[in-house]
């Protein structure tokens, strides 16, 4: 209809007035077309840029940091690198922060692996109300806890040890693990577990053997989790040690010295702290959608 | 081998998931536990496994008492609903497991489990994983793993529910000539009444969570004990009819009247229920004493080769199995007929007062 020739004047006014609106209208539809990238480049000067910049930081020296503005490192040097990992009181930060993460996932998850079968398994007075109970040792922030778990480590000589700090991440490590090993127990029949116990399995052969290979993936996502949110804390950490298990961050704000501030080995210290995560999240990258989901599908 | 269960009790909170059920199975034997859904099929086999203990009674296996005993120290083996295998072996480990477990030397496991493969037709998959096959293989490597090991009771927890028709039909055949040469104790939890009288054996009927009767399964099926056990034990359910008997007539429904000398006078007069047989109510009368009803058909349910017809007359609703494929209208006038020598007589109390003889034929 729009395509046959208009023939009278009348007609050829409308039509081209249609034209203007539809000409109009595109116009519009352009803007809208461009939104998502402006969007996305809203997120991406702010959030990702500072990331960038911290990358484009390490490898600068500190008189091009405060000296000149550049997108791009002019000579690359890795003095910083150099630095973190020739200096013990530097690289022993990152031991320190490996050593009780380390300690922290094998006590959680060693923990965690029984208290998920009771929870998924068994039924017993008050297992929801603990269930709950242990998720809500996940919402209170852990400055809450860092007075009495001063004192309490200080008393009995853990203080500034590995083990205090991996015993401290325990208080919201041990909660989250259940949780999610719980959804992932769940997930297996409980018929596999009769079934091997009529096989003749004991206890612990059926659940090394049998039951923790089923939920491997689980386990791995647990694991990953752990890592992370004992990685990512600093306020018990850094209260619990002073310098023989001083972790990475606590070792990160001494660099404003006298001399003025260590930007360079700084923004270095930096990507060092960003990359384990990477390296993990690489392994895990599957199954994490529903490790959030805590194992429930 | 025999198992014996001696007024064994399970409570749970104040429900009785099984009340007093007392059943011996002798040694050898096919056993099958009818019932519907929540009647307690699995319940009882949980008991039998140890997996449950009960709340009362005791259960004896060969002479011992074995009710507080765990599952691993008795020898049962069981097969699910559901397709229950360790994922992460082979099928070949799945079934050497027990007898791993039970340290039997190599050469034997090797022997055993081939010989089960073999028997179960997986032999050409045992170096699969279980979830790589088929519904069926799962099951049958599942079957496998609990005939491997000599197992004085195996349990069947409605093991072929969850397969196609076909592959039901095959595999239950099998599972009969398996277990014609062993001597263990076979107990199989069906809720189909024709599948119990195709394994044949022994049949239990349950309901509610109490054993009903017991007996070999023709028995059972052509002598109810009660119109509970008929009900169970018939697909589609018995049809009951109340009706009177006096000294002299024998009146169902108020309106048929039987003749003198089919069999029920010597009864004590009084009310009686009188059952029967979808599938001895027919569309032609077979014989001259048959007794015509008028009925109105609700609903003529085709099933493959076989109607099932549900009607009703003023009193009560029946439903009637007719071979061969018969439509109707809903709300059809038909007229039906029963064999009088094919009622079944139950008293007030539901007990079994009179069974129509048989003379060969179900």
């Amino acid at each position: 209809m729009t395509n046959a020739k208009p023939t009278t004047p009348e007609a050829v006014n409308q039509q081209a007035a249609k034209e203007a609106a539809r000409r109009r209208r595109r116009s519009r539809t352009a803007l809208r077309r461009w939104r998502p990238k402006l969007l996305l480049g809203a997120y991406l000067l702010f959030v990702l840029l500072p990331i960038y910049w911290l990358l484009n930081m390490s490898f600068q020296s500190n008189s091009e940091i405060l000296g000149q503005f550049s997108f791009v490192p002019q000579d690359i040097t890795l003095e910083h690198y150099m630095k973190i990992f020739t200096d013990s009181s530097w690289y022993m930060g990152y031991v320190n922060s490996l050593i009780y993460v380390l300690i922290n996932m094998l006590i959680s998850i060693l923990v965690a692996l029984p208290a998920a079968y009771a929870f998924s398994r068994f039924q017993f007075i008050g297992d929801k109300h603990l269930f709950f109970w242990l998720l809500t040792n996940l919402m209170a922030p852990p400055a809450v806890f860092l007075l009495p778990y001063f004192q309490l480590y200080y008393t009995v000589g853990l203080f500034d040890t590995h083990v205090a700090v991996a015993l401290a991440h325990c208080l919201f490590n041990i909660p989250l693990a259940v949780w999610i090993l719980e959804g992932f127990m769940s997930s297996v029949p409980k018929e596999i577990d009769e079934t091997a116990f009529i096989d003749g399995y004991s206890f612990p052969r059926f659940f090394v053997k049998i039951f923790i290979p089923m939920i491997r993936s689980g386990i791995g996502v647990t694991l990953f989790f752990l890592f992370m949110f004992s990685w990512v804390e600093l306020l018990l950490a850094r209260t619990l040690t002073s310098t023989g298990a001083q972790p990475i961050a606590s070792v990160m704000t001494r660099t404003s010295t006298a001399s003025g501030v260590d930007w360079g080995t700084l923004a270095a210290a930096g990507v060092l702290t960003i990359l384990p995560g990477i390296f993990v999240v690489y392994f895990v990258r599957n199954h994490i959608a529903k490790g959030f989901a805590l194992g429930r599908t | 081998m025999s198992l014996i269960l001696e007024d064994v009790d399970l409570q749970v909170g104040r429900e009785m998931h099984i009340d007093r059920a007392s059943l011996e199975l002798a040694p050898g034997s096919f056993n099958v536990l009818l019932g519907r859904t929540l009647a307690g099929k699995t319940t009882l086999m949980r008991l039998m496994a140890g997996l449950e203990m009960p709340t009362r009674g005791r259960i004896v296996m060969n002479g011992h008492d074995v009710t507080r005993l765990s599952v691993r120290q008795r020898n049962v083996s069981m097969v699910y609903q559901q397709f229950i295998n360790y994922p992460g072996m082979t099928l070949y480990e799945n079934i050497a497991s027990p007898l791993r477990l039970a340290k039997v030397d190599q050469e034997e496991i090797d022997r055993r489990v081939h010989e089960t493969a073999e028997m179960l037709h997986i032999e050409h998959l045992l170096e699969r994983y279980p979830l790589e096959l088929s519904g069926g293989q799962q099951q049958r490597t599942a079957m496998g793993r609990a005939l491997v090991k000599d197992a004085d009771v195996i349990l069947f927890d409605e093991p072929l529910v969850n397969l196609d028709y076909k592959l039901r039909e095959e595999l239950r055949e099998e599972l009969r000539t398996l277990f014609a040469e062993r001597h263990c104790i076979a107990v199989y939890a069906t809720t189909e009444p024709s599948e119990a009288l195709s394994l044949g054996g022994h049949t239990a009927v349950l309901h509610q969570g109490q054993v009903l009767q017991y007996g070999p399964t023709e028995e059972v099926y052509r002598w109810p004990n009660s119109t509970r056990a008929a009900e169970m034990f018939s697909e589609p359910p018995m049809n009951f009819l109340d009706g009177e008997i006096t000294d002299s007539s024998v009146i169902i429904g108020e309106r048929y009247r039987l003749p003198d000398n089919a069999g029920f006078l010597h009864l004590p007069p009084g009310s009686y229920r009188f059952g029967i047989r979808a599938s001895h109510i027919s569309l032609i009368p077979n014989d001259d004493r048959d007794i015509a009803m008028d009925v109105r058909v609700d609903l003529a349910e085709i099933s493959g080769s076989e109607t099932f017809l549900h009607v009703h007359d003023q009193q009560s609703d029946m439903t009637v199995h007719l071979a061969g494929i018969h439509e109707f209208e809903v709300d059809d006038e038909v007229t039906l007929y029963f064999p009088v020598h094919k009622v079944y007589a139950f008293d007030a109390q539901g007990s079994v007062a009179h069974v129509p003889a048989y003379l060969g034929e179900s």
